[in-house]
Order: C-alpha cells, then sequence, then structure tokens
C-alpha cells in the first residue's frame, strides 16, 4: 500500500475515490495503519474506533460505486473528544466521563454520518476543552508531530497533531478561546473556527455556551470548506443557531485579492511575540498586498481587555455547565461517601482534573451575589464594546489579519505551572470567540523549525471573504506542502 | 397587643402543553412509568441544548392578561444554580429579572368585603424530577428519581404580601385557581401537586407600617392545608413574640398529620442561587400583535361571568359561586340554559337548582366528575319543561332525573317508558275525587264542618287511587270545587 496515501488533503482523496484509484477500504486501513505505527508517539487519539471505520468504509465503497457519493464520503475523520457520538465513548479527556457512551450523536456527527465520512476515533483534548496544550488531558498529554517534546496547543491538540501527522485526513475540533486555531498554528495545518451560531452546538459537551464553536482541522484551505459546507446550518435543536442559509463555500476559493481590504490591527504585535513569528506575519502581509488586496492599518483599542473578559464569561459559564457531573446519572461516581453531599464533593474532587476545578471556582466567585456586577456583569458590558469595535473596523475592512499564537509550540511541562503564561497562548484568537466572528488559521511559514499561522478574521457570516483571502494567499505559498518527519 | 397577619403567596402551577418546556417529550408524565417519558435533553446529558416551547410562553402571556399584568416587550430566561439530585442539570432555567408579566392584580371578597390583591410578577420555568424516599424494614433509607417531571413547564406567580388572614389566603388561591382552569393554561390540581402553594407569613403590631419577618412555609398540598398552616404559623409567631421571643428568618414545612410547621432551613444556609442569563437561550422579543392576539382569545373570566349571573340571570350570589367554582361547571349551566328557545331567568334558576341539588347529590353519592355525567345539558331543560307544562310533579321529576343520570336517556322517553306522566285530564282526575268523596265519607264530613285540613286526606286518596300520578295541584283545586259545592 502507497504509504503516501496518508498525506493526502480530503479533496485529493475524493478525487482519486471517484476515479477508483482507491477504495475508502484502502484510505481507512492506511489511516489505521499510521495511527498505530505513530500514535504510541503522538498521542492524538483517546478512542480508535478500528471495526466501525472499517465496516463505514465497506458502506461507503458500496455508496461509491452506486454513484452517490458527497464530498466527504469514505474519508477517514477523526472527532474531538468532547464532541458526542452515539455508541462511541465520548469522555472529554476526563476521568469524569471516561466510561460515558452517549446514546445520541452531535448534529455535526450525524451530518458527517450521513454524508458517509468514516470515523476512525476521537480526538484528545484538554480536559473538558480547557487549556492550549492538550497537557490538561485526564489521561496523556499529546505530542506535536514537527517536535515530540512538545506541545500541539490546545485544547484541540489531539485533533490538530492527528491531522498533520497523517492519522486523519481531518477531524472536528471546538474553539472557545482559539483551542481550533491556535494548535492549527501550531502543528502547521489549517484550523478554523465559524462564526458563532454557524455549526450547531447540538451534542458538543459544552464549556462556554456563549463561546464554544465547532469547525474543522484540515491539511488545506479547500478541505476547510468541503468540511464547513457539510456541517455549516441551521439546526432546530440548537436555539443559538443562526437562521441562514449557507452558501457554497467552494465558491469563495479565488487566487486574487483585487478590490479586497484586509485591516492589520496594530495592538495584535504583542509583547512577547516571538521574532519569527512577528517576520512570518509581516511577510504574509506583503504576500497579500503582492496578491492585489489593499492593506491598512486597524486599530482595536480594547483587545488588550478580551483575556480578563474571556476569564470572567467562560468561567462563569462552565461553573454552571460542568455542574451536572454529580456521579448521580452517569459518568464517574465516588461511592466510598457518608452522605449524598459528601458523595458528591468526593465525585467531583476526584473526577475532575486541576484546571477545570480552578475554572469552577473562577466561575463560581464570578457570579456569586456581592460580586456579579462587578465581574459578570462589566465583562459582558466590555464584550459589547470589543463586539462593536470589531463592527466599525470591518465597515472600513473585508478582513483583519495577524498572527495566530504569538510563539510557536512550547515544550511539554514549560507552562504547567504559570497558568496565566499558559492564557496568554490566546490572546490573539480569543478576541474572535468574543465578538463571535469567524476565524481561520493557515501555515505560514517555520520559525526555528517550527510551524508559525497566519490568522484571518471577517465579521460574522463573513466566511466567504476569510477563505478568499486564506485561500489566495495558501496557493501563493508552499507552506500548506510541509509535512512533519515523523 | 393586638397584632396584623400578612401574607404573600407564592404560586407554582404546571402548563397545559403537549410537550415539555424545552424537549419534545410528552408533558403527561404522570401517566408513564418511573424514568419513562424522557430525552437525553430533559435528563441534562452532555452536550444537550434547550429549545423553548412557544405554547408554554402563550400560556404564561394568557396567565398574565387574565391577572392583569403588564406583558414584557423583551424577556429572557436565567440559569439559577444551585445542586439537588432532582435537578438533573445542576441549574434550573428559570426567569431571574425579566419575567414574562408583572404588576397585576386578583380582586376576592371575604365577609362580603372585595380587596384587590397584587401580582407582582408571573414567570416561566422548568419542573424538577421527583424523588421518593424509601426506608427498608431493617432501617436503611435510600432515595428514588423519577426524571419523568423534570422539564415540565411551570409557571410562577408570586402575589404581594397583600393577604392580611388565612381566609384571604385560601380565597385568593381558590380564586387564583379557578382563573388558572378557566383560562386552560394549567390542570392545577393540588393533589397531583401540579399546582403548589408557598406562604410567606408574618406578623406586626397593628398599624405598624414596617413589615415583621416573614417566614416561608411549604408542603401544603391542599387548599385545608394552606389555610391550617396560615393559622398555626401565625399563631406561632405571637407566642413567641408574646414569651419575649424573636422570629427568625426561616424556611418551615407543614405537617399535615401533625398540623404543625417544622424548621427546615435557616437564613444562614440560605442559597446563593448565581443567576446569570442563559446562553443557550437567546432573549426574547415578544410581539405586541401577539399579546393581543391573545387577550381576544381570553373566555370570560370568572368575576365577569360571576357579575354576569348575579345581574343579567338574576341568581343568588350563593348559587352563583357554586355554578362558577370551575369553567367545566359554569360551562355547562350556560349550555343548558341556551338550548332554551327563550332562556328565562327562571329556568336559569331552575336548571341551578338541578345542578347544585339532584345532580351533585348523586355526582356525591357516586364519586362522578362532571365530565362523566351522562345527562347532557339541554335535557334538564327537556326535565323542567315537562314540570313547567304539568307533566310531571316535582317528586316524579326527581325519580326522572335520577334515571336520566343512570342511564342518559331522555326525560320525556323515561316518562313515558314509565307511565309516569301526571293525570292533568280533569275528567279522570274528577272520576278519582269522586271515587275518594264517596269511599270516605267521615273526611268529607269533617271538611264540610269546617275541618279544612281534613281536605289533605282526601288529597291523598286521590293519589292513593291514580298511583301518584294525579296532577296535585289539579287535585287540590277539583276537590276544593266538589266539596265546596256539597256544603
Amino acid at each position: 500500500m502507497d504509504k503516501s496515501l496518508v498525506n493526502l488533503t480530503a479533496h485529493e482523496a475524493r478525487d482519486m475515490l471517484d476515479r477508483g484509484d482507491v477504495s475508502s477500504l484502502e484510505l481507512t486501513e492506511a489511516s489505521l495503519e499510521r495511527i498505530e505505527e505513530i500514535d504510541d508517539r503522538v498521542k492524538a487519539f483517546v478512542t480508535v474506533t478500528r471495526n466501525l471505520a472499517l465496516e463505514q468504509a465497506r458502506e461507503a465503497d458500496v455508496r461509491i460505486a452506486e454513484g452517490n457519493a458527497a464530498p466527504l464520503t469514505g474519508i477517514p475523520m477523526q472527532l474531538k473528544d468532547n464532541i458526542c457520538t452515539h455508541g462511541v465513548p465520548t469522555t472529554c479527556s476526563s476521568r469524569m466521563l471516561e466510561e460515558f457512551v452517549p446514546p445520541y450523536d452531535a448534529s455535526v456527527a450525524e451530518r458527517l454520518r450521513q454524508e458517509g465520512a468514516v470515523l476512525v476515533g476521537k480526538g484528545n483534548l484538554d480536559e473538558f476543552a480547557m487549556g492550549s496544550s492538550t497537557e490538561n488531558s485526564a489521561f496523556f498529554p499529546t505530542h506535536n508531530p514537527w517536535d515530540l517534546e512538545r506541545v500541539p496547543g490546545g485544547s484541540s491538540g489531539g485533533p490538530a497533531a492527528a491531522v498533520a501527522s497523517g492519522e486523519a485526513f481531518f477531524s472536528l475540533g471546538s474553539d472557545t478561546g482559539g483551542s481550533i486555531r491556535q494548535p492549527g498554528s501550531l502543528c502547521g495545518i489549517v484550523g478554523m473556527k465559524p462564526t458563532y451560531g454557524l455549526v450547531s452546538r447540538y451534542g458538543l459537551i459544552a464549556f462556554a455556551s456563549s463561546l464554544d464553536q465547532i469547525g474543522p482541522l484540515t491539511r488545506d484551505v479547500r478541505d476547510s470548506v468541503i468540511v464547513l459546507n457539510a456541517i455549516a446550518g441551521h439546526d432546530p435543536r440548537d436555539s443559538t443557531s443562526i437562521e441562514f442559509q449557507p452558501p457554497d463555500y467552494t465558491a469563495a476559493l479565488k487566487t486574487d485579492l483585487k478590490g479586497m481590504r484586509i485591516g492589520v490591527p496594530k495592538e495584535y504585535f504583542v509583547d512577547g511575540m516571538e521574532s519569527g513569528v512577528e517576520e512570518a506575519t509581516r511577510k504574509a502581509i506583503d504576500v497579500l498586498k503582492s496578491l492585489g488586496a489593499e492593506i491598512g492599518e486597524a486599530s482595536l483599542p480594547h483587545t488588550s481587555y478580551a483575556l480578563a473578559v474571556y476569564y470572567i464569561i467562560a468561567p462563569s459559564e462552565c461553573s454552571a455547565n460542568l455542574a451536572r457531573y454529580d456521579g448521580v446519572k452517569y459518568g464517574f461516581s465516588e461511592q466510598d461517601a457518608d452522605s449524598m453531599w459528601d458523595a458528591y464533593e468526593k465525585t467531583r474532587q476526584r473526577g475532575f482534573g486541576p484546571e477545570v476545578k480552578r475554572r469552577i471556582m473562577l466561575g463560581t466567585y464570578a457570579l456569586s451575589s456581592g460580586y456579579y456586577d462587578a465581574y459578570y456583569l462589566k465583562a459582558q458590558q466590555v464584550r459589547t464594546i470589543i463586539r462593536q469595535e470589531f463592527e466599525s473596523e470591518f465597515e472600513k475592512f473585508d478582513a483583519l489579519v495577524m498572527a495566530t499564537s504569538p510563539t510557536t509550540a512550547f515544550k511539554l511541562g514549560e507552562k504547567m505551572d504559570d497558568p496565566v503564561q499558559m492564557y496568554l497562548n490566546d490572546v490573539l484568537t480569543l478576541p474572535a470567540n468574543i465578538a463571535g466572528i469567524p476565524g481561520i488559521s493557515v501555515p505560514s511559514g517555520l520559525s526555528n523549525g517550527l510551524p508559525t499561522g497566519l490568522q484571518i478574521m471577517a465579521k460574522p457570516l463573513g466566511e466567504e471573504a476569510m477563505f478568499r483571502i486564506a485561500y489566495a494567499y495558501e496557493q501563493a505559498t508552499d507552506w500548506h506542502n510541509m509535512t512533519p518527519e515523523l | 397587643m393586638e397584632y396584623e397577619v400578612v401574607v404573600g403567596l407564592e404560586v407554582h402551577a404546571q402548563l397545559l402543553t403537549k410537550s415539555k418546556m424545552f424537549c419534545g417529550c410528552s408533558s403527561e408524565y404522570q401517566d408513564g412509568e418511573p424514568n419513562s417519558v424522557v430525552c437525553p435533553v430533559c435528563m441534562g446529558m452532555p452536550g444537550v441544548l434547550p429549545v423553548i416551547n412557544k405554547k408554554a410562553v402563550e400560556h404564561t402571556i394568557r396567565t398574565g392578561l387574565a391577572l392583569g399584568c403588564t406583558i414584557a416587550r423583551n424577556t429572557k430566561f436565567d440559569r439559577k444554580n444551585y445542586p439537588y439530585p432532582d435537578l438533573m442539570k445542576g441549574y434550573q432555567i428559570s426567569q431571574f429579572d425579566m419575567p414574562v408579566a408583572s404588576d397585576g392584580c386578583l380582586e376576592i371578597q371575604v365577609d362580603g368585603q372585595t380587596r384587590s390583591i397584587g401580582v407582582t410578577r408571573v414567570h416561566l420555568e422548568e419542573d424538577a424530577a421527583k424523588l421518593l424516599h424509601r426506608t427498608e424494614d431493617y432501617g436503611e433509607g435510600y432515595s428514588l428519581l423519577d426524571i419523568n417531571r423534570a422539564g415540565v413547564p411551570l409557571m410562577e406567580i408570586v402575589g404581594e404580601p397583600d393577604l392580611r388572614s388565612a381566609d384571604e389566603a385560601r380565597e385568593y388561591l381558590v380564586q387564583l385557581h379557578t382563573i388558572l382552569q378557566f383560562i386552560g393554561t394549567s390542570v392545577a390540581n393540588m393533589e397531583e401537586g401540579n399546582f403548589r402553594c408557598d406562604a410567606n407569613v408574618s406578623i406586626r403590631p397593628k398599624d405598624d407600617e414596617e413589615l415583621g419577618t416573614k417566614v416561608e412555609v411549604k408542603n401544603m398540598n391542599s387548599f385545608r392545608s394552606v389555610h391550617r398552616a396560615i393559622e398555626f404559623e401565625v399563631e406561632r409567631q405571637i407566642a413567641l413574640l408574646e414569651s419575649g421571643g424573636r422570629i427568625e428568618q426561616e424556611t418551615r414545612g407543614w405537617v399535615d398529620d401533625e398540623e404543625i410547621t417544622v424548621s427546615q432551613r435557616t437564613k444562614e444556609y440560605a442559597s446563593d442561587y448565581r443567576y446569570f442569563p442563559e446562553p443557550d437561550l437567546p432573549p426574547i422579543t415578544i410581539d405586541p400583535l401577539w399579546v393581543e392576539e391573545i387577550r381576544a382569545s381570553l373566555p370570560e373570566l370568572p368575576a365577569a361571568r360571576r357579575a354576569r349571573f348575579v345581574n343579567d340571570l338574576g341568581l343568588s350570589e350563593y348559587d352563583t359561586e357554586l355554578l362558577t367554582i370551575s369553567r367545566a361547571t359554569a360551562d355547562y349551566f350556560e349550555t343548558a340554559l341556551n338550548s332554551d328557545t327563550s332562556p328565562s331567568n327562571e329556568m336559569a334558576k331552575a336548571i341551578g337548582n338541578w345542578m347544585l341539588g339532584e345532580m351533585a347529590r348523586l355526582q356525591n353519592q357516586t364519586g362522578t366528575l362532571l365530565d362523566d355525567v351522562n345527562i347532557a345539558p339541554g335535557q334538564i331543560v327537556e326535565l323542567q319543561k315537562l314540570v313547567d307544562g304539568g307533566t310531571l310533579s316535582s317528586s316524579m321529576a326527581k325519580a326522572v332525573f335520577e334515571k336520566m343520570y343512570n342511564t342518559g336517556a331522555d326525560p320525556q322517553a323515561i316518562t313515558e317508558a314509565d307511565g309516569l306522566a301526571q293525570i292533568s285530564d280533569s275528567d279522570a282526575v274528577g272520576a278519582a275525587i269522586d271515587d275518594a268523596i264517596s269511599a270516605n265519607p267521615q273526611p268529607v264530613r269533617d271538611y264540610l264542618e269546617g275541618k279544612e285540613s281534613a281536605i289533605q286526606f282526601l288529597v291523598g286518596q286521590v293519589m292513593r287511587i291514580t298511583r301518584g300520578k294525579a296532577n296535585p295541584q289539579m287535585t287540590t283545586e277539583l276537590l276544593k270545587n266538589k266539596l265546596e259545592a256539597m256544603k
């Protein structure tokens, strides 16, 4: 079997499937072999669904033979392990849900199942998606395929590492403050967070409901578009899902940027930014200019408060979202207890890891009577200001560009003792979650041998402009063709 | 010292919707086996999301309008956080600072006095699951959880502390209960727990402006227990103050068999619910046109109906109260009346008498609800017409009514089949009178000698001869004429 199969993009694999050059079973077996070969080093998977994958691959081959293939029929994929999958364990990389097998599919899982995509497994994450390095997984950290001593970013570190290392053709992650884009950047692939409400959150195990959004991690921009096409659109089961008929985003894939107005927010070259990252970003902006875009300086002065706003709102929402894990109905349950309340406390003490507990406590405090106005309410007010700043910049610009992460991948353990340093990883990505706007990270080069990412943000439902810029940039450069040696 | 009683009631009523508040499960949870009317959403499983039941919002608006409330233009849901095993998500989706309806009132009449009781707000939330506490024979206790009730739409109606006695509190509750049933927003059955009431009770020296420390009383499951609990609580608080004690702000539970309240939770343990806007549900804008549509579809409210029964139909206050006890009763009454080609106040009175007399007696005897009564409303009018037309005596009509009640047959048919028709033919009655006179010379002599009461015996004899069918009025009249002619 051709080993390079696993390095194909999903759309290249589609072409081969449609021509009959390869079967879904062959692609799936190649993926599973790749997982077997390297995942004891990368650790991108919490669960590998070998039998299910082979069964789905055979079904996909029948469908392809019948001429009924959808764009993702027969393509091996992974899903982040906070996306519920019917009959397949969904752990959130937490002791609390280690044994949890959902009796339902998330809406995105259901759509991809109907599309005929092949599930090869579930991706590791920071416990309940809280973290930026995947070191907060209760099971094991994931390693960056570019340097196994380093983190893949997070919280969708498993999905990013799996896609970058050829274990799956694409994966879905969730992005609450940068959890798709930052690991995408650190692993040298494309990570995209859609407009809040474009993709249904039904069945995504909630971290922070007003910020969470599911999106694709892929090897190139075209794949990002194809996966988004498959999962976007109104879902009556999610009341925050927008009643909007998404266009076919492949129409946005154009190689010139004539007439596009692109803003570079001056506040996004932050202190402490790695020089290689800054250099890559400035060079990328030159490329955009050479493609015909008009480049101008933008300003988002309240960006400096975004991190503070985020660390009030996200923990507040999570303190309620995680209240249901009490050991009574499902999941981990501590039986050795003196009373009901004792059982509750011990279940939560032992079922949750330190970062999850830290955020639950932060959020509980911020919502407490007497503190609500000073913290939660104030954060919501600043959130409105940040959103308005973006709105006014999007009157002048079709998109804003900046780096995705201020640094490249750091070493495992390097930031584990300093939560604030860890939180600063998301300083460039989380404003998009606060404002509910789409953002994408595309590979923009290497700094000291590690991938850097260019981030493009657009106005709400401005995915087409964002994809056009991402695609034109990608096609004008060669960064997306780099693959890590493993 | 003389004290004034201050009571405010908080009522929770389950809404009469087909499905639950945030999912598609049936809200008829009581019919199902435990934990059978459930889905991932109402079980609060990981990753699921709520979707608002529009009918529940409509019912809350309808209730708000019936209570004269202002309906919010903008409203939203909030999370009320507290851990308890009956709360599937660890928080309840409720409404904190922007309820659907606010600032209404409800009129009550107690001891001939009409008072307007303020309604602070009506808001929408979800019911919790049901915990069943069991103890094994050998003494070990455990609890069972039935999730069927979780997520059933619940409306909370918060009343102002305007009530001044246990009597007023009961009357407010009865009126509120009647209104909810009238407008069809709740089954409001207190025993089944879909209409629940908590009371905030305090006392203060008469003429004091400042409110006393309030005690919240829970666990009352009938109108009577609400009344008794408030009476008990007032006496307890007075006794406590009189003996130099202080009233503590606390929650107390009513123990029905012992008729006392006991302390459940003091203020030290008061919960901080950490309310915040529900991020899974966008705020709701209520279209004023929708509100007007709902207003236009409201049925006549009990107070207006009662006024019409008294003023237009000439019914007594007492009969009116009983005939409007439920919408079904009042509807039955009016359907009957309107089946008459030209409804009169006399007919109204007669229908009322049948319903509150014979029908109520038979219903009590057989334990039958109005819905299950065999007699169609119009048949009561037909029966009354047989009485008015002289075909049936009132005692015969009662017998016919009982047959109607048992069989559902028409009064005319029963009368004919049983040969019950009254003899109102003067010749036939006359013949029976002649027989009675000739067979009873002594009473006839008594009458002719001035002992007028002797006529009663003779009437009785005519009835015996005709086996009760002679028209009693006609009999008395003809008999009198014949006897007078013999004088």
